[in-house]
């Protein structure tokens, strides 16, 4: 509802329109404390001791099989992380379109009210049940699955498990915004053309809900990658992860050079992450048009 | 509607049932686990009690640290809302070159891993000498709020019709005061949901923080965590417990005032 067309424009250079002014202290801010000390982070990777470029810290951080076997398991933890809350989001995104009332009001509190309490309590309520003598184990013997306690705590299962507990939110919503945002009566055209279910929904469903796909996989994939508190409460010093490779050399083992090293291993993977979902996005994007 | 339909249906009903029963597990063994009469973790408890909500306030540093996470989350959220607010309406109504980069880059904080975040930070700023804790994690909880707050109001200001503003200037205000009178009040949804999700995210903060604190200011996850490896008792969940029980009357609130599904919009 347009009435009032008669948008006031001035010409200028683009780069004096006025809303750069509005941009400045938030551009200015996030430049200082956070684009700049991530990058003298980066440089210093580069440098020895003395200050001259180097690739010690690198070849240090590569000639240590234990570190690779570290990055390995963070990617691989990540993932599966990501593929498992995505796999209960989905359907769950669509019976949260779906339902109205009091039962929508139940699903999404059940959503958000997660976010309220801490990672820290989260990832330590999922040690207790994961416990040899915990809930879980517990259950399982009185259902007669199982004989005696099986280890869960300190498994790699039980670290995918409450990751994906703790990141299911992120990945819900944004899928559900775009499922609500869905013209419903396309796959409803699609099936009065004959499609069948399956075709309806690979050829039509699924690509138009694809950029709330890749938007809530590639936020919980780069909170997978980089979480600290839940493998440290879940699995422990016994399987670590890069971020925990960085929390020691840098709080424990005082080692700047391997901890700026392994950060910016780290740094340069989520980077990707941010760039290769916002170019998937375009795709999907631009593919519609 | 075929039988395939209703079946997949039928399905995704059945996953999102077990999907919130699975988001409130966690939640649930707190609050069970802070009523017990047992120091350890035993459940179900062997009697109930209420005596770690009474140990509460014998935990030193506990109400120290309370405090500080909330003066944290507060600051930096209110501060993010205003510097949000104007760099969200530069992104959207702007026409310099660069906006949708700038978009990507405002939001990227929120996928960068927090122990680089902060330690970076944390060398950046002994490098120029600045050695104030409190300082120190305000600047970095607002690194933390500020994307956030942008992510929503980003989505929020695309869908807003900024002809509304253009309408009351042509009725004689400023610029500014049609903002504050036309557009505030229209996005007060967004906004409520961008405050609560970006203070939500700050108190919870664990990885950026951990370099900035010192041994007089230790943000309540930090403490948290603390206490976990030096005396785990239930005290900790008798806390959490009162952590979830604010939350959902702030959520009884907003479903009443806001609508549950605008809350989550963003």
């Amino acid at each position: 509802m347009s009435v009032v067309s008669t948008r006031y424009e001035a010409p200028r250079a683009p780069w004096l329109d006025r809303f750069v002014l509005l941009a400045a202290p938030g551009l200015m801010y996030l430049a200082l404390v956070f684009a700049l000390p991530l990058a003298l982070l980066l440089l210093k990777s580069f440098q020895n001791q003395d200050g001259a470029f180097s690739l010690a810290a690198y070849a240090e951080f590569f000639g240590d099989p234990y570190n690779l076997t570290v990055l390995w398991r963070t990617l691989r933890v990540a993932l599966l992380t990501t593929l498992l809350a995505l796999i209960i989001a989905y359907p769950t995104a669509f019976a949260l379109a779906r339902a109205q009332g009091l039962a929508q009001s139940l699903l999404l509190a059940a959503m958000i009210l997660p976010l309220s309490v801490g990672v820290v309590v989260k990832a330590f309520a999922w040690s207790i049940l994961f416990r040899s003598n915990g809930v879980l184990n517990d259950t399982l013997k009185w259902l007669g699955l199982i004989e005696k306690p099986i280890r869960m705590l300190f498994t790699e299962t039980a670290l995918i498990i409450g990751a994906a507990n703790v990141f299911l939110p992120f990945m819900v919503l944004p899928i559900y915004a775009v499922i609500r945002q869905l013209d419903r009566s396309l796959p409803e055209a699609a099936a009065s053309l004959g499609a069948s279910p399956m075709f309806r929904f690979f050829r039509v469903t699924l690509p138009l809900t694809l950029p709330g796909v890749i938007a809530g996989s590639a936020f919980t994939f780069s909170l997978a990658i980089s979480m600290y508190v839940i493998p440290s409460l879940i699995v422990g010093e016994r399987q670590q992860t890069l971020s925990m490779l960085i929390a020691r050399s840098y709080l424990f083992l005082r080692d700047d050079q391997l901890g700026s090293s392994i950060s910016a291993i780290l740094l340069a993977i989520a980077v990707a992450v941010v760039l290769g979902s916002s170019w998937l996005a375009g795709r999907v994007a631009g593919g519609r048009r | 509607m075929t039988r395939t339909d209703r079946i997949f249906e039928r399905a995704s009903w059945i996953i999102a049932v077990a999907c919130a029963v699975f988001l409130l597990l966690p939640l649930l063994i707190t609050v069970l686990v802070s009523f017990t009469s047992s120091a350890v973790y035993t459940l179900p408890p062997p009697e109930w009690s209420l005596r770690w909500y009474e140990s509460l306030e014998r935990r030193s540093g506990l109400a120290e640290a309370v405090a500080l996470s909330l003066n944290l989350a507060l600051i930096s959220t209110a501060a993010s809302l205003v510097i949000g607010t104007a760099a969200a309406m530069a992104v959207v109504q702007g026409q310099f070159p660069g906006r949708e980069a700038m978009a990507t880059f405002v939001v990227s904080p929120l996928m960068m891993p927090g122990l680089v975040v902060g330690v970076a930070l944390l060398q950046f700023l002994r490098e120029i000498g600045f050695r104030d804790a409190y300082a120190g994690l305000l600047v970095g909880h607002m690194l933390i709020t500020l994307p956030f707050v942008m992510r929503t109001l980003l989505a929020a200001m695309a869908a807003f019709d900024f002809s509304l503003i253009d309408a009351a200037r042509t009725l004689g205000m400023s610029y500014g005061r049609a903002v504050v009178a036309v557009m505030i009040p229209n996005l007060a949804p967004a906004f409520l949901t961008a405050g609560l999700f970006a203070f939500l995210a700050s108190m919870d903060n664990y990885p950026i923080s951990i370099f900035l604190t010192d041994a007089r200011n230790k943000t309540l996850p930090i403490k948290m965590l603390q206490y976990l490896e030096e005396q785990p008792d239930p005290s900790l969940a008798a806390m959490s417990s009162g952590l979830i029980m604010l939350t959902l009357i702030v959520l009884i609130i907003g479903s009443r005032t806001v609508g549950l599904n605008k809350m989550v919009q963003g």
